[in-house]
């Protein structure tokens, strides 16, 4: 049972404040993501969190009991390092013993804490190898388990799948979500720069982007209703497309005449002085439909990439650099070098303006 | 000729030396021997490759062999051989056996060994800690070039600087010589009894109760755990633990004689002459030297320790204390043991500081000036190699193992 509050947080190494104006509010039994850009401070706000940075302005606390200046140990936090920092020179079970015998723990109970951790881990074979004679994936596992033992309030997950090739990290992954429907009410914070991790595992995902938080949200909000063209770019696989065009219909349906030539109709309401207004249309690869009709855009496929179940089409670079990418079902690699327009639904077509999504006005 | 002028022609020659038996050497192989080329190319490729390390290791394989290996073999000869008139005669173990008579070579050998175990001890103690202090502060690095500094300072010049720190005068001039300048200071009121009867006794009692907490934990394993322990491992630690009982006999005893000694305050004292003591005051200088080579070497071990298992160890609650020894320390220590072996080997040989401050009077003889004592001064051939081969025997399983751990830690 924890719930952590983030309160105007803020870090400066010296002049320069990295972050700022964070405010959050974890709820007991979360399962926080925060992803963003490398540099964007991620890792630093987990590990203010964690006490290992020092937080500069603002207040944290966990369950109303202000932590800014307790010491890691006695936040009742455990942490998942990306390299997984495991002790080189003990074995599995003294790795994972090592902070109950800190704590001063009886031996049958660090003895009971460990096995039990190890047989939901299923390292009990292991318990009395070094790290140096585990995999990859075991030594992930290794590092979760000295979390574990613990019973902390919160856990804390710093990138850590990154080390792990790409079929451990989908196994991986799942078990973290496994672990995290067994124990329901810790609440855990993770940070990842995988979306796709962030989207599958996360109760709520936090982007963060020079140096604060650009949107807060479960991941099909994020996905359905970015807030602002940076998440609505970040989320996604390919990214969003934006093309920039002018309002000329407004009302319940809004109508973009757009740069390239092609028009545009988004169900995001606007109101009659929009018109004329400088707007950026979005629209993900995933929404656009082939049509002979009325087109959002048209263009020359340069390339296709055909994955089997759908098929990249991307699109000769517009006069201002963008590459327009459509994504359509079934295998189409006949497209390539042939002229294609698209269209979309009005709902899946998503409105901006100075950056900003007129949805959220 | 100058002399400089011959010494450059012997770099020349040397260098250009190196440089045509290398390169001629190889184009004898490659050209001459066994061209890539013909009926028989991939063959000739093969064999040019089998014998081309040989070609670059001959030279030191051949001056190693004269300058080392014969060496030892003829040491060996000698020490079983005695001087007779101009010629010599095979004799057996006749000269190790009146060393072994000799009072003088178990004093030394008795020296080597408190040797041994102090300098490497609190050199590698004292370059540990400095290693992880000065890591910790600004002027660290400064730090760092002040401890290192006496490393660069030959053995010789290094005793004279101490021998002056031990130097006396007549007790009515100013002492030149540091010690014995503190040592005036002191009348037999408060503060002499504080400096030389409190805080001894306390420290030797910190470090009484200190060893005992670790033989205690040495038979603790043995007494109390549920894990098997083996016959070796139980002998290792019954040993450990009555090594340990010694030392604190010793320590306790130090400390009651602490108490009770009369202490001669206002005269001058040869500290150099203090039997016993005064092969700690040699040992000093050692210490001194070898600190800073220790401090740098687990300096840049300590920096490898990584970052995130000092983090985790903080998680789980570890104090600054518990990090260093639980965590740092067991990490490098293939590095500490390279370390201590690297200065025993340096102790064994120890010649020149006890040459140069006592020359092995006041029973401060060590095996190295025993051997020279014999060698050059006795002109005793014989009784010399022998105890050259002594030393050498010492030497060796600690060269091995330095070795071997040396090329465990670069895995």
């Amino acid at each position: 049972m924890a719930e952590l509050l983030l309160k105007d947080v803020e870090k400066a190494y010296g002049e320069v404040k990295v972050l700022k104006d964070i405010n959050l509010d974890i709820k007991t039994g979360e399962l926080i993501v925060f992803v963003g850009p490398s540099g964007c401070g991620k890792s630093t706000l987990l590990r203010m969190i964690a006490g290992l940075e020092k937080i500069t302005g603002g207040d944290f606390s966990i369950d109303g009991v202000r932590m800014n200046d307790v010491p890691p140990a006695q936040r009742g936090i455990a942490m998942v390092f990306q390299s997984y920092a495991l002790y080189p020179h003990m074995t599995v079970r003294d790795n994972m013993s090592f902070a109950l015998k800190i704590a001063k723990k009886s031996p049958e109970e660090i003895r009971a804490a460990v096995d039990k951790a190890a047989r939901i881990l299923q390292l009990t074979p292991y318990l009395d190898r070094l790290p140096k004679a585990l995999s990859g994936g075991q030594r992930q596992r290794v590092a979760i388990g000295r979390s574990i033992v613990r019973d902390p309030k919160v856990y804390l997950f710093d990138e850590p799948l990154s080390n792990l090739d790409a079929a451990l990290r989908v196994a991986t992954r799942i078990e973290i979500a496994q672990l995290k429907e067994a124990m329901p009410n810790s609440t855990m914070v993770y940070v990842t720069h995988d979306q796709v991790e962030a989207m599958t595992l996360a109760s709520r995902i936090v982007v963060l982007a020079g140096g604060g938080i650009s949107q807060v949200g479960s991941p099909l909000e994020l996905y359905e209703r970015p807030e602002n063209e940076f998440v609505a770019q970040f989320i996604g696989s390919p990214s969003m497309n934006l093309m920039t065009g002018e309002v000329v219909e407004t009302g319940e349906i809004t109508t973009v005449r757009l740069d390239n030539g092609g028009l545009a109709r988004s169900a995001v309401p606007t109101i009659a002085s929009d018109t004329g207004q400088k707007v950026k249309i979005g629209v993900r690869p995933e929404d656009f439909i082939e049509t002979t009709g009325e087109a959002i855009f048209t263009g020359d496929v340069e390339i296709t990439e055909a994955l089997g179940e759908v098929t990249l089409l991307y699109f000769k670079k517009q006069g201002d650099g963008h590459q327009v990418v459509g994504k359509l079902p079934g295998i189409r690699s006949e497209l390539r070098r042939t002229t294609v327009s698209l269209t979309a639904d009005p709902k899946k077509v998503h409105l901006f303006a100075n950056g900003r999504s007129l949805l959220y006005r | 000729m100058n002399p400089a002028l011959q010494a450059v022609i012997t770099i020349g020659l040397g260098v250009g030396g190196c440089l045509v038996y290398f390169y001629g050497s190889n184009l004898f192989l490659d050209k001459v021997l066994y061209p890539p080329r013909g009926p028989n190319a991939g063959r000739n490729i093969n064999r040019a490759n089998m014998i081309r390390p040989w070609l670059f290791l001959f030279p030191a394989i051949v001056l190693l062999g004269l300058y080392l290996a014969y060496p030892v073999v003829a040491t060996l000869w000698l020490s079983l051989n005695k001087q007779v008139g101009t010629g010599s005669e095979f004799v057996g173990f006749a000269n190790y056996a009146q060393m072994m008579s000799e009072e003088k070579f178990w004093e030394s050998m008795q020296n080597n060994m408190v040797w041994l175990v102090v300098v490497p001890a609190m050199s590698t103690a004292f370059g540990l800690l400095a290693a992880q202090l000065t890591d910790r502060i600004k002027w660290g690095n400064i730090a760092k070039s002040l401890i290192f500094m006496p490393m660069a300072i030959s053995f010789v010049g290094a005793s004279v600087i101490w021998k002056l720190v031990y130097d006396s005068r007549d007790a009515a001039v100013a002492q030149i010589g540091a010690l014995n300048a503190v040592w005036m200071k002191f009348e037999g009121g408060i503060w002499s009894v504080l400096f030389l009867r409190v805080l001894p006794v306390v420290l030797l009692l910190a470090f009484a109760a200190a060893v005992a907490w670790v033989a205690w934990g040495m038979v603790r394993v043995v007494l109390q755990s549920d894990r098997a322990v083996g016959g070796l491992e139980k002998l290792a630690r019954g040993l450990g633990a009555l090594v340990g009982l010694w030392l604190v006999y010793v320590a306790l005893s130090w400390a009651f004689g602490a108490v009770r000694a009369d202490l001669p305050y206002g005269v001058p004292q040869q500290f150099l002459t203090i039997p016993y003591w005064n092969n700690f005051f040699l040992m000093a200088v050692l210490i001194w030297i070898q600190t800073g080579f220790a401090m740098v070497i687990l300096s840049a071990a300590l920096r490898g320790v990584p970052e995130d298992t000092i983090e985790a160890a903080i998680i789980d609650g570890a104090n600054p204390f518990q990090v260093f020894f639980k965590i740092k320390v067991p990490q490098i220590m293939g590095t500490i043991v390279v370390v201590w072996t690297t200065i025993t080997i340096t102790v064994l040989k120890v010649f020149d500081i006890v040459l140069a401050m006592t020359n092995g009077q006041f029973q401060t003889q060590v095996l190295a000036n025993y051997m020279y004592d014999k060698l050059f001064r006795a002109g005793d051939w014989g009784v010399g190699s022998a105890s050259a081969m002594v030393i050498m025997l010492l030497v060796m399983p600690i060269l091995v193992w330095n070795v071997y751990n040396a090329r465990k830690e670069m895995r």
